[in-house]
């Protein structure tokens, strides 16, 4: 498994995200930026406030400047070390008018590969199928069938 | 790499539009409509096994997410849907998307930087 891909690679389809990038670091130094709260933090751009542990909920400001107003809550799911670090939270949670906590969460892993010169990190956020619309993915499929240049032109124009 | 201002969706916009998707009778409804185009209640009651009330009424509450507009062609009042609308609805997808790649960017960054 030594596919080499510089850019980051979008496998994204309707119910997940999924990218893949390629690294020039070690294993372990990506699973201590992924897997430690406070280096999580410095590249994700939010202050988490703890540690990561399986089954725990980490909190935390976003510091991007267009989110600095949103606090997000990971819970952390599992953590396998040096391969595999998951957690659930509210995606796109950006209004703080909005209550989130009764909508369903989606899932964020991490999974990492040594690769020849570095480390393959894939990054895979997945249940957005149960985020309030059950059968959105078909609509997205529709849309990307007939009619998605349409709807492209459409909001070119008005826009 | 933040989309200009006017792209900025906001979540509150995405829930209804998707909320009202979220239903077998009026994903098939917007498929037809997608496909067919503009349609009366009539045509869109035909072979679907759903009586026109319940199609009138799945049509209300596709018209109040703004996915589906009324309108009359001839004497006919048909249905169509609105496509920018349903844009919306990817939107949200295509931004937490566009913020992974982000995301990925940086930590590439950090990891590599020492």
């Amino acid at each position: 498994m030594t596919i080499a891909a510089p850019e980051v690679q979008d496998m994204t389809s309707t119910d997940r995200i999924e990218k893949r990038v390629e690294v020039r670091a070690s294993r372990s130094r990506v699973w201590r930026a992924i897997a430690t709260a406070e280096e999580f933090g410095a590249w994700f751009r939010v202050n988490l406030e703890g540690e990561f542990a399986e089954g725990e909920t980490t909190r935390g400001k976003i510091t991007i400047p267009r989110y600095d107003h949103v606090t997000v809550a990971l819970q952390v799911e599992r953590i396998d070390p040096e391969r595999y670090f998951s957690y659930r939270w509210h995606p796109y949670a950006v209004d703080p008018a909005v209550d989130y906590s009764a909508e369903p969460t989606t899932l964020v892993e991490f999974i990492l590969d040594e690769t020849e010169g570095g480390t393959a990190v894939t990054i895979v956020e997945s249940g957005f199928d149960r985020i309030p619309l059950e059968r959105r993915a078909e609509a997205f499929r529709m849309n990307d069938g007939g009619w998605a240049g349409q709807a492209r032109n459409l909001a070119q124009h008005v826009s | 790499m933040s989309p200009s201002g006017g792209a900025a969706l906001r979540v509150t916009e995405a829930v209804p539009v998707f909320a009202a998707l979220g239903d077998a009778t009026r994903l098939g409804l917007v498929g037809r409509l997608s496909v067919e185009g503009p349609l009366s209640i009539t045509r869109l009651s035909e072979g679907t096994g759903v009586t026109r009330q319940a199609v009138t009424r799945h049509l209300h509450a596709l018209g109040d997410a703004g996915l589906v507009r009324d309108a009359r062609r001839g004497r006919e009042r048909v249905f169509e849907l609105d496509l920018q609308r349903l844009d919306v609805a990817r939107r949200y997808l295509d931004e937490i998307s566009r913020q992974w790649d982000d995301a990925a960017q940086r930590l590439k960054a950090f990891v590599e930087e020492e």
